[in-house]
């Protein structure tokens, strides 16, 4: 191929799309390669976020959950993305990203006790690999590259990835993330949902780059964008991408264009950021609605399956939101103690005080 | 046993350390195949290669964060920070991900990772190269903090900080690399994090300090002593945590104490020091405990550093004004 002189440009690209909104197959080259089990099984987890979302948004109302940031919309890029992965691969969320982590093997009671700001609720058990949510914005991204890092150096095939926005695109974290993976050809995976608001400022004022997906041309790794609400787009570009890394060809930056339905937390108005016609068009490409007309299609779901599935997610969610509230609560002396792996002197002092 | 200088001693560590544990690796800026701007890790790349010691793209912040990834993954990682006002950069990693990390995750993960880096005054670099940042670390809980003032210590703590489970902020006083030699025991020791040592025994005065302050103070202690003033100096070798023991044993026996740091006045290391002494030992105090440092401005150019920094000279004035109360 021939270099253009002087002047770096890409063009606009379009959004990888496997399934259409109608539940057909529109590219049979990217299509994932499911048996009938797995389709059930994803269509499964699909239903039980949506529920168990439903679900928490009240839960928080009630003032039984802490911290909550609505998941729903963000189905196939959550659920999908992590299902494509291996048992052994590692998630680096954001502070949204807890169906990823629960379906990568955190008990979901935990993810309550997270909520609710209680230690444990981060304690991931052995042979999980995630991290707890990060909170500051673009760390997690850094830490993603780490632990890919580890993995080279280890020389185990698996990969590293890692869960921000649109917003999470803009720190300065993310683009040394991308630099360092860029660099020491690290297998690691940018997966960046990008739902339109940044809390509530939109993509149209977080970068005036084409797309997210083009922020991988200045770190010399690989870009893609895909349809955020198809899930099997999402699917094929994650497999793609963790294969790619595990046969040593370096990193990827997914953009997945999607939606939240719902606000950033429990405690912002959307009607002052978006319109009402905006989130009608979005709902139309309900990543849940559109893979159970491909399924219903190959006469592997019913509407009965998803009210089964729904009634299974809400019990389960009962029970583990009363384990969370019955486990018993975080101390003083526990935390003093969680400072370091012996408690110095003057730790022990302060926290002989609380004892008193 | 060998003669080395501190940076000599300080890269006897690593390379100790290195061949004992498989898992310790050195990364940074520069700090491979050119040894670090001071050559602290001079060889080591040659030695190790470039897998255990990497020279990584300039960023500080993604050092921090790739050594909190690579403590996840079960490495001790020992990242360089070049110069220490390069470590505001990198702070969210340091202060919030890296000591965080025992208590976010209710003890799960941890991050066994020494940040290194040089800082100190008195040799005219460049602008934020040689600030006192030790306030800053020390206030943050979940990271210890270390400042060594001789090639022996420095080597027996940094050994320490290295096995340590925790995060240990390892800063290396610039003026001190090369300022001498001492006696270095080959192979492996430790110099225990959190134990104080008393430098030079005296009874009439207390004179505190760490890094290459506890050389002034020892200067200030030797004019003193032809006076007839026995000053006891010690030096805090970790500040985090601090040996508070050995500081009330020292209080106890001089009733008098002045605190010497190149740092700014207020705020800092000498302002925690003095609120423990009276909250442990102040009726054993017969003056207000003194602070010797520099004055609460930003760091000067290097036209007139010599002048702002601790000299022995203020210390001798601090130490007549305790004695004087």
């Amino acid at each position: 191929m021939s270099k253009i002189p002087y002047e770096v440009y890409t063009e606009d690209v379009e959004a990888l799309s496997v399934l259409s909104p109608d539940g057909e197959i529109i590219n049979k080259a990217k299509s994932p390669d499911l048996t009938d089990d797995q389709l059930k099984e994803l269509m499964y987890r699909m239903v039980f976020t949506r529920t168990w979302d439903d679900r928490a948004v009240n839960l928080g109302r009630q003032g039984r959950l802490g911290f909550y940031a609505p998941v729903s919309g963000q189905e196939a890029t959550m659920v999908g993305s992590e299902f494509a992965l291996d048992k052994e691969d590692f998630v680096c969320p954001g502070y949204r990203d807890m169906p990823q982590l629960v379906w990568h093997g955190l008990p979901l009671y935990q993810a309550f006790l997270y909520s609710r700001g209680h230690q444990h609720g981060g304690q991931i058990p052995e042979g999980v690999n995630v991290l707890m949510p990060q909170i500051i914005i673009g760390a997690q991204v850094l830490h993603a590259m780490g632990i890919a890092m580890g993995f080279k150096l280890k020389q185990q095939k698996h990969v590293a990835i890692t869960y921000t926005g649109d917003g999470g695109s803009s720190e300065g974290d993310f683009y040394e993330a991308l630099n360092y993976a860029g660099v020491f050809n690290l297998p690691v995976i940018f997966f960046v949902q990008n739902n339109g608001y940044a809390i509530t400022t939109p993509f149209a004022k977080q970068t005036a780059a084409k797309s997210i997906a083009h922020k991988a041309v200045a770190a010399g790794i690989r870009g893609i964008k895909v349809d955020g609400m198809d899930v099997f787009a999402v699917i094929s570009a994650v497999r793609e991408a963790a294969d790619r890394a595990r046969n040593g060809e370096g990193a990827t930056l997914i953009e997945a264009v999607t939606y939240r339905f719902r606000p950033h937390s429990l405690s912002d108005d959307t009607s002052k950021y978006r319109t009402k016609e905006e989130e009608g068009q979005w709902n139309e490409k309900d990543p849940i609605a559109r893979l159970a007309k491909y399924l219903e299609k190959k006469g592997l779901w019913t509407e009965e399956d998803t009210a089964r599935v729904k009634d299974e997610a809400k019990a389960k969610v009962n029970e583990q939101i009363k384990k969370a509230e019955q486990t018993e609560k975080m101390t003083v002396s526990g935390l003093i103690d969680s400072m370091f792996e012996t408690t110095p002197k003057h730790l022990e002092a302060q926290k002989a005080e609380f004892q008193k | 046993m060998a003669q080395m200088n501190m940076k000599e001693a300080i890269r006897d560590a690593m390379r100790v350390e290195m061949k004992r544990d498989p898992n310790v690796l050195i990364f940074g800026e520069d700090v491979g195949n050119a040894g670090g701007v001071f050559r602290v890790t001079e060889g080591l790349q040659q030695e190790f290669g470039d897998q255990r010691v990497i020279d990584t793209p300039l960023a500080e912040s993604a050092i921090g964060g790739m050594a909190v990834g690579l403590g996840v993954q079960g490495f001790r990682p020992i990242a360089e920070i070049q110069f220490v006002g390069f470590i505001f950069e990198a702070l969210d990693q340091i202060l919030v991900q890296a000591a965080r990390m025992r208590y976010r995750s209710g003890g799960r993960y941890h991050s066994p990772i020494v940040f290194r880096t040089p800082f100190g005054g008195g040799v005219k670099a460049a602008e934020l190269h040689t600030d006192s940042l030790e306030g800053l670390i020390a206030q943050t809980p979940g990271i210890k903090l270390v400042i060594p003032s001789n090639p022996y210590d420095a080597k027996g703590l940094l050994i320490s900080a290295i096995r340590d489970n925790d995060p240990v902020f390892f800063m290396e006083h610039l003026n001190l690399y090369h300022a001498f030699r001492d006696e270095v025991p080959e192979g492996e020791y430790t110099v225990e994090l959190g134990k104080a040592n008393v430098v030079r025994e005296g009874s009439d005065v207390t004179i505190l300090s760490y890094g290459l302050m506890v050389h002034t103070a020892v200067k200030a202690a030797e004019e003193l002593e032809k006076n007839g003033i026995k000053a006891e100096v010690i030096d805090l070798r970790t500040l985090v945590p601090l040996d508070i023991d050995t500081i009330l044993a020292s209080v106890k026996k001089t009733n008098r104490v002045i605190i010497v740091q190149e740092a700014q006045k207020s705020a800092g290391i000498a302002a925690e020091v003095i609120a423990q002494i009276n909250e442990h030992a102040i009726l054993h105090l017969e003056a207000p405990v003194l602070r010797v440092s520099a004055p609460d401005t930003v760091y000067p150019f290097a036209q007139i550093e010599d002048q702002w920094l601790p000299t022995p000279a203020r210390i001798i004035e601090g130490v007549n004004k305790v004695l004087e109360f």
